[in-house]
């Protein structure tokens, strides 16, 4: 084989960069994200439910905000009907966080988890709570 | 042997589904242990459909929204004060005092806000005086007209909206508005903002922004913060209706509106 | 072919490493631009595009410029071109990239710049701009290589060539159009609210581009064996002569429209250019060495024998190249902002990490552009050896 030397090496370097997300998270723990629902709201609340089903909102709720940004911001529509038929204003501050007033133990859970970062936080005001504690 | 079987297999189904792949493959749901998978298909017949969204019954409707300020009643400095405080504030407007500032609402000399005005011979009162300015949420906006994603775009009551999601920070409303208000954020606003109001997003560097007439009060049913705050010295209405307040006071009075000449039908009127 | 580049000379290394090296400085203060966002700049409220935009507006031209060797070669068959025109071409390709770097720095949210494409606004000039500045650099890209191709395999061009030629024409001069009307459309601007900007721009632009693409030759020249023939060059200084002195016409008819009715706001922004306004006069003192290298150009230009002499043509396209991009590669954009809508005047002057990124993306276009002419020229030493 002509050149084996510099391609033998050219494959490692080549395999060694495809395997990378492996080797960077190997030795890394890998605790189960466990959101909290443990805020003084949510815990006066007799049937804990959130606007959608826990599955519904855990898999869409990206994709719920968007909606919802559209249509408050785009089609003057503050208001959304849920499946349940139940109404609530549209809106990350005065919805979300009322109840989730927890970012750190409920959003960034899974969102440091699978390490993405939105970029909520840049405009929107974080719940109260962690505003008092200095963030 | 086992063991360190599925620890591999840990390894690569945790790093690939998670590290990789969940931005792409839609759903958190393998974060609560793999192989949970939703049902989508079960909620469809379960009768779900997503974004049922309606308007607040209290919101404020109207075809296009207009103000008439009226400066004869800005007599004193905290006339104009009190309504550009009160936007500054409940907006999060940064502070900022080099040049380049953001300004939502704010003043100018009546020289400087209509300089095609301009007479040497003017009466002294009027030509000392001081203008309020804000977005004249133009009937045919040349920012709208510009900007190449809908990032500012006419909403169904006239208002020109500001979408700062979708801003790319191009600035070429800026160039296109010739009123000058817009502001672009050149940094991150925030250290600029005394206190936040956490009710209302503050804005992040790289995007433009503007006065909306408050649209997120129209839409509760309020008035324009500006507005309430004037006491009757600006009044807003839709300029369609012809029975609005604002029409009552256009059609008693005589007024003016910045460089009309350009065609942008300019909907913040003064009284002077 | 593309093979070409990677064998050189020590010398063609040392350069691509240096133009390497100097990038990663450059590109240093990009990412400070990105931490901190665009107040890095000299940019404000009120001027607030900067040498970023006048840039890529000045780059549009030299891009579009190809087509001043593209006609006579391929319209009208003018063969003296054939060891140039390629040259052109390449030197196309390489300024349409720095044009969309140029946009793409000046973004506030460079991560959201698919939102052109999501959420395109046809009723934007600046979605057209994107369309046809890709369109021709896909076009140039096609023409370019698939004709070097060719003529390193002693073939004919493919036929469907032939009709993108005759496309990239009539694309080149869509490109600053369409580029003028970025400005020429608004209607708070009267400096640039001008029928005859377009006009100027493809002016500016024919005479600029290829002065650029002559010394750029001259200097090539120096390091490699192959020559593009002297016919070629007197024809090209030839069209860059005509090209200066119909853009300056259309400067002066400007000027003439603008003082002649004493319309103030017509006549602000070039008052504030060439004397001041309301005692700021920063640019001042640009836009007369502008005005002095645009008349020592032409005056080296217009008389044939002192054209045809090759040091002195050097010094009236250095003088050329200087001057138009005072004017449009800085004050055009400044001065359209000035004044600004409350009648007052805010100057700009970019700072330096403002022109290092400048230069970054400079470098990007000269290490293209090195690249492709190697490419070129290493197929047309063989070819015509």
């Amino acid at each position: 084989m002509y050149n084996s030397g510099k391609i033998i090496t050219g494959l490692i370097i080549f395999v060694g960069l495809v395997t990378l997300p492996f080797w960077y998270s190997i030795g890394k723990a890998n605790i189960k994200p466990d959101p909290s629902l443990n805020t003084p709201v949510i815990n006066q609340m007799k049937v804990k439910h959130c606007i959608e089903s826990k599955q519904f909102m855990i898999d869409n709720h990206m994709e719920l905000l968007n909606e919802w940004r559209n249509a408050v911001v785009r089609d003057n529509k503050t208001i959304y009907v849920s499946t349940t038929g139940q109404y609530f204003t549209m809106s990350l501050e005065d919805t979300c966080f009322h109840c989730h007033s927890n970012e750190k133990q409920f959003c960034n859970q899974c969102h440091s988890y699978v390490n993405i970062q939105p970029y909520c936080w840049e405009c929107h005001v974080k719940p109260a709570e962690e505003i008092a504690n200095g963030h | 042997m086992d063991i360190d079987k599925r620890k591999f297999l840990k390894v690569i189904g945790i790093t690939s589904a998670l590290w990789v792949g969940s931005r792409f493959t839609g759903g958190l749901s393998s974060v609560f242990g793999i192989g949970d998978t939703l049902d989508k298909k079960a909620l469809a017949d379960a009768g779900f459909e997503i974004s049922k969204t309606l308007p607040d019954p209290k919101a404020l409707i109207g075809k296009q929204w207009a103000v008439a300020i009226d400066l004869r009643q800005f007599k004193t400095p905290d006339d104009y004060k009190k309504c550009i405080n009160v936007c500054d504030k409940i907006h999060n407007i940064p502070d900022i005092h080099t040049k380049q500032d953001v300004k939502w609402i704010w003043e100018e000399p009546y020289d400087n806000a209509f300089p095609e005005q301009h007479n040497n011979y003017m009466e002294g009162q009027l030509k000392d005086k001081s203008v309020i300015l804000m977005c004249n949420q133009c009937e045919f906006p040349p920012c709208v007209r510009v900007c190449p994603t809908g990032a500012t775009f006419k909403r169904h009551d006239g208002i020109v909206m500001m979408d700062y999601h979708r801003c790319i920070g191009c600035r070429y409303c800026m160039a296109g508005c010739p009123y000058g208000s817009r502001s672009f954020n050149f940094r991150d606003p925030r250290p600029f903002i005394k206190k936040i109001d956490p009710d209302y997003p503050t804005r992040t560097k790289g995007v433009v922004e503007k006065c909306d007439f408050c649209a997120e009060r129209l839409d509760k049913g309020l008035m324009p913060a500006c507005v309430e705050a004037s006491k009757g010295a600006m009044v807003f209405g839709d300029i369609k209706d012809p029975n609005s307040d604002v029409r009552r006071i256009l059609s008693n009075n005589f007024s003016i509106r910045r460089k009309p000449e350009l065609g942008t039908q300019p909907n913040v009127f003064y009284i002077i | 072919m593309i093979e070409k580049a990677f064998y050189g000379s020590k010398k063609y290394w040392i350069w691509i490493l240096f133009l390497l090296a100097f990038l990663g400085l450059c590109f240093h203060f990009y990412l400070m631009q990105l931490n901190q966002g665009l107040t890095i700049t000299g940019m404000s409220r009120n001027v607030s595009w900067g040498l970023y935009i006048a840039q890529f507006t000045y780059l549009v031209g030299v891009a579009a410029s190809a087509v001043m060797l593209v006609i006579p070669y391929y319209l009208h068959h003018y063969k003296a071109f054939s060891r140039m025109i390629i040259l052109g071409e390449f030197m196309a390709i390489a300024a349409v990239t720095m044009c969309m770097l140029f946009i793409f720095v000046d973004l506030g949210q460079p991560m959201r710049v698919m939102n052109v494409i999501l959420h395109p606004q046809l009723h934007s000039v600046m979605f057209w701009d994107m369309t046809v500045l890709s369109g021709y650099l896909v076009l140039n890209l096609l023409i370019g290589w698939t004709t070097l191709e060719s003529e390193r395999k002693n073939v004919a061009p493919p036929s469907w060539v032939k009709p993108l030629i005759y496309l990239s024409v009539v694309w080149a001069i869509s490109i600053h159009t369409v580029t003028a009307f970025l400005y020429a459309g608004l209607p708070g601007r009267p400096y640039w609210l001008s029928a005859i900007m377009a006009a100027r721009f493809l002016a500016g632009a024919f005479c600029a581009g290829p002065a650029i693409l002559l010394l750029l030759v001259f200097l090539v020249q120096k390091f490699v064996k192959y020559r593009v023939g002297e016919e070629s060059i007197q024809t090209l200084s030839k069209i860059v002569t005509y090209a200066m002195s119909a853009n300056v016409f259309f400067l002066l008819l400007e000027i003439f429209t603008a003082f002649y009715s004493r319309i103030p706001e017509d006549m602000n922004a070039f008052r504030y250019l060439f004397v001041g306004l309301d005692g700021h006069t920063t640019l001042v003192p640009y836009m007369w060495v502008s005005a002095g290298l645009a008349i020592v150009s032409l005056a080296i230009l217009i008389p044939p024998q002192l054209r045809n002499n090759t040091k002195l043509l050097t010094v009236a396209l250095i003088a050329l190249v200087i001057s138009t991009w005072i004017d449009k590669g800085f004050s055009l954009i400044a001065a359209g902002f000035v004044p600004n809508p409350f009648d007052r005047v805010t100057e700009y002057l970019p700072t330096f990490p403002e022109i290092m990124i400048v230069l970054g993306v400079y470098t990007i276009g000269i290490l293209i552009l090195t690249i492709l002419w190697k490419v070129a020229i290493s197929v047309k030493e063989k070819t015509t050896a």
